[in-house]
Order: C-alpha cells, then sequence, then structure tokens
C-alpha cells in the first residue's frame, strides 16, 4: 500500500513537473524578442518537459501492469536525439536568413576578412586548376 | 492526487499549445512559424501520452512515435528549403 502512495506521489510530481518545463519553453518561444533567443525555449525547456511527462506514463503502466514496457523509453530516446539536430538546422537557417536581431545577441555569422581574401583560386585536389 | 496532477498538467500544456499558436500566426520571419510548428508537434506528443494515461490504455503511444518521427523530417526538409531552395538535391 505505501509502495503505491510513494509511486503515485512520484507519478504526479514528474507530470506537474513536465507540465511545468512545457509551459515555460512555449513561454520562452513567445515572450523573448530576438529568434536566436526564442530558440533556447523549446529546445531545452520542453525537451525536459516532455522526458518527465513520458517518464510518468512509464511509472505508472510499469505499476499497473507489473512490466516494464519499451515504447516510451524509445519515443523519449528519438526525442532527446532529433531535439538539438532539429534546434541546429533552425539556427543556420536564422543565420542564413540574416534575421535581424538585438545587439545583446553574440556571435556574428561568419564572415572573411580582407586580408583573408587571396589573389588565387584554391585547386581541386583531383584536377588541379582545371 | 493522480487526478488532480493530471488535470493540472493538461491545462498547462493546452496554454503552452495556444501560446504556439499566437507565434505560429503572428511570427515575423518563416523560421519563428517553423519554431512554432517544431514546438507544437512536441507539445501534441505530450498530450496524447496524457490521453493514454487518462484513458488508461496504451493505444496511442505508437501514434506518438510517428508524429515524433514525421515531425522531425517534416522539419528538417523545410529547414533544408530555406538554407538551400531545394529539398533533395
Amino acid at each position: 500500500m505505501t509502495i503505491n502512495v510513494i509511486l503515485e506521489g512520484v507519478i504526479s510530481f514528474l507530470l506537474i513537473a513536465g507540465g511545468i518545463f512545457v509551459f515555460i519553453g512555449s513561454l520562452g518561444m513567445t515572450h523573448l524578442r530576438d529568434f536566436y533567443m526564442r530558440l533556447h525555449g523549446p529546445t531545452k525547456a520542453t525537451t525536459l518537459g516532455i522526458g518527465c511527462i513520458l517518464l510518468a506514463s512509464m511509472l505508472y503502466f510499469w505499476g499497473a501492469q507489473g512490466k516494464p514496457d519499451i515504447q516510451e523509453i524509445l519515443i523519449t530516446l528519438f526525442l532527446f536525439i532529433t531535439a538539438p539536430v532539429s534546434a541546429h538546422l533552425l539556427a543556420k537557417t536564422g543565420l542564413h536568413l540574416q534575421l535581424p536581431h538585438v545587439d545583446k545577441t553574440q556571435g556574428r555569422p561568419f564572415e572573411l576578412r580582407d586580408e583573408e581574401i587571396g589573389d588565387k583560386p584554391v585547386p581541386h585536389p583531383d584536377r588541379g586548376h582545371g | 492526487m493522480l487526478a488532480i496532477a493530471l488535470k493540472i498538467s493538461l491545462a498547462l500544456v493546452i496554454l503552452a499549445l495556444l501560446l504556439n499558436v499566437y507565434r505560429l500566426t503572428v511570427g515575423p520571419s518563416l523560421p519563428d512559424r517553423l519554431l512554432a510548428l517544431d514546438t507544437m508537434y512536441v507539445n501534441s506528443i505530450a498530450l496524447i501520452v496524457m490521453m493514454g494515461l487518462w484513458l488508461n490504455t496504451k493505444t496511442y503511444f505508437e501514434s506518438a512515435l510517428l508524429i515524433a518521427m514525421l515531425g522531425f523530417i517534416s522539419t528538417v526538409a523545410v529547414c533544408k528549403y530555406l538554407l538551400r531552395g531545394d529539398i533533395i538535391e
């Protein structure tokens, strides 16, 4: 009986923590001023929140049916792998389209300085200058 | 205790979805809308998982996995389109 009460408490805590993290992630995406700032909310807070909610679901069905299942871990693993990749691609897209940013946002897109541009073209490794 | 926690969490996730809809409609640039869409599918996965907890069934987890995979692929495809002007070069 006590174990069930403790498990229920843990599941409730994980659910509320996940909901709060997901809400904070979306609030950051709505409220911040800059695309590069807005990128921080969904990629970190929302990923942690969905991890908490999926962990709560896994614990609940483990307690209810007596055996663990792999599906929730699969969804969690997939989301945790793909979230940085899509965030990287979104940041690259924002840099490519040269979106406006606040002055406090550091890190300019990479550009060549004048003294780094040479006269000769770079030879192709197989064909030379052909 | 679990029912109350589930209700609070559902309310928070639905509020998060409303904020995503705001960013999706207002968002000044195209990557902003894409980011809102990307967040929206993650939030919909949370909603589906909590519906499974509410109804005490595991039927809907396959659909959550499907939404995760297709959402990632569509985000990458639109990013490639915005970056290169073409998806498959």
